[in-house]
């Protein structure tokens, strides 16, 4: 008795866990990925798209007018660029990862799999942060201006380029509580999975 | 070898208390006064919302360490820190972004919204922000270290026991 059910003793190898069927966790796990994805995605395409152009007229020369125009653009204050190109490359990270939850239960990973998700989680946790909050601190400065420094606001001016940032600087922060939230059940999973 | 990597962790530790300590320190006492066309000015970190976070986050995240640093090497509450590690360095990278974008504007300006850089003015200010921030980014990448070496440690006894 005791050889057979020796042989039928279970493995735990990672690989294997993957071949049961899906708990309630990892629904709620994908779900809230696919979420975290869409923010991130729309955070970096809104912010990318965000252009406003305002022609003055400053002068008049005879009767024809003299235009002024001015544009704002993200590309022009640095801290939005580099917010664009971490919800960028954070949004790439939860469509791979999703793909791997959806999809990736055939690969072999050499035990490595939740391990490397929980680690890259982490580290695309700081990167949302920390291009979220460059953006946030140059948008309170645009809009709230700097009487120290004698440096006007700029939100009376162009609204619409303002109200745009906002809505991607509210997608973006919504994207870091979701994807931290992710980042602790994947590390619950890895520590649940391997005791 | 479990000493050596003890030691290690303490020493490191140590030094990322002392950056977060000093770079809190030297962003608090930036300070000049000049004046411009006969109006005297003063430059202080609090003028500008982004500094004070940086100071803010920084004392915040020193306490954390020193903290840290009475914890014995044994105890369980090393599973916490990997929780808290990760809050923190979250913490402090976006403090060091956010300090650094206006850092930014205050030295080159920019000339689409029509705001001139300060640092010609405030010379001396402006060099002990930059040691501050350096100083800052410095702990950014110590404290990365220790989070990738907390998740390390603790994670790895457990994956290695089944493989």
């Amino acid at each position: 008795m005791a050889p057979q059910s020796g042989t039928e003793k279970p493995m735990f190898a990672y690989s294997s866990i993957t071949c049961q069927a899906k708990s309630g966790w990892s629904w709620t796990l994908v779900g809230l990925r696919l979420l975290a994805f869409l923010a991130t995605a729309a955070a970096a395409v809104v912010m990318l798209l965000n252009k406003q152009t305002k022609t003055l007229v400053i002068a008049t020369v005879g009767t024809t007018p003299v235009k002024l125009t001015l544009t704002a653009k993200f590309h022009h204050t640095p801290a939005f660029v580099f917010f664009v190109v971490a919800n960028g490359l954070a949004s790439i990270h939860n469509l791979l990862m999703l793909m791997v939850d959806l999809f990736g239960s055939k690969v072999d990973y050499k035990g490595l799999r939740f391990a490397m998700i929980a680690i890259l989680d982490m580290l695309n946790v700081t990167l949302v942060s920390g291009g979220a909050n460059a953006a946030l601190f140059m948008a309170e400065l645009g809009k709230n201006g700097n009487s120290h420094a004698r440096w006007d606001k700029i939100c009376d001016k162009f609204g619409r380029f303002c109200h745009r940032g906002g809505g991607a600087l509210i997608a973006s922060f919504a994207a870091l509580a979701l994807m931290l939230v992710i980042s602790v059940i994947s590390i619950v999973k890895v520590l649940k999975s391997s005791k | 070898m479990a000493e050596t990597k003890r030691i290690c962790t303490f020493l490191l530790r140590l030094i990322a208390f002392g950056t977060t300590v000093s770079a809190a320190i030297i962003m608090a006492s930036s300070r000049e006064r000049t004046t411009v066309l006969a109006l005297s000015f003063e430059a202080k970190y609090s003028d500008i919302p982004a500094f004070k976070y940086f100071v803010i986050a920084n004392a915040i995240v020193s306490i954390y360490g020193f903290l840290l640093l009475f914890l014995p090497s044994e105890s369980l509450l090393w599973r916490l820190v990997v929780a808290l590690d990760v809050v923190i360095t979250m913490l402090l990278t976006s403090s060091i972004s956010a300090a650094l974008a206006i850092a930014y504007v205050g030295k080159k300006g920019n000339p689409n919204a029509g705001w001139l850089p300060i640092c010609d003015q405030v010379p001396k200010y402006c060099n002990q922000v930059k040691g501050a921030l350096v100083v800052g980014f410095i702990s950014v990448i110590i404290y990365m270290l220790l989070l990738l070496y907390s998740i390390h440690r603790v994670l790895n006894p457990l994956l290695v026991e089944k493989s």
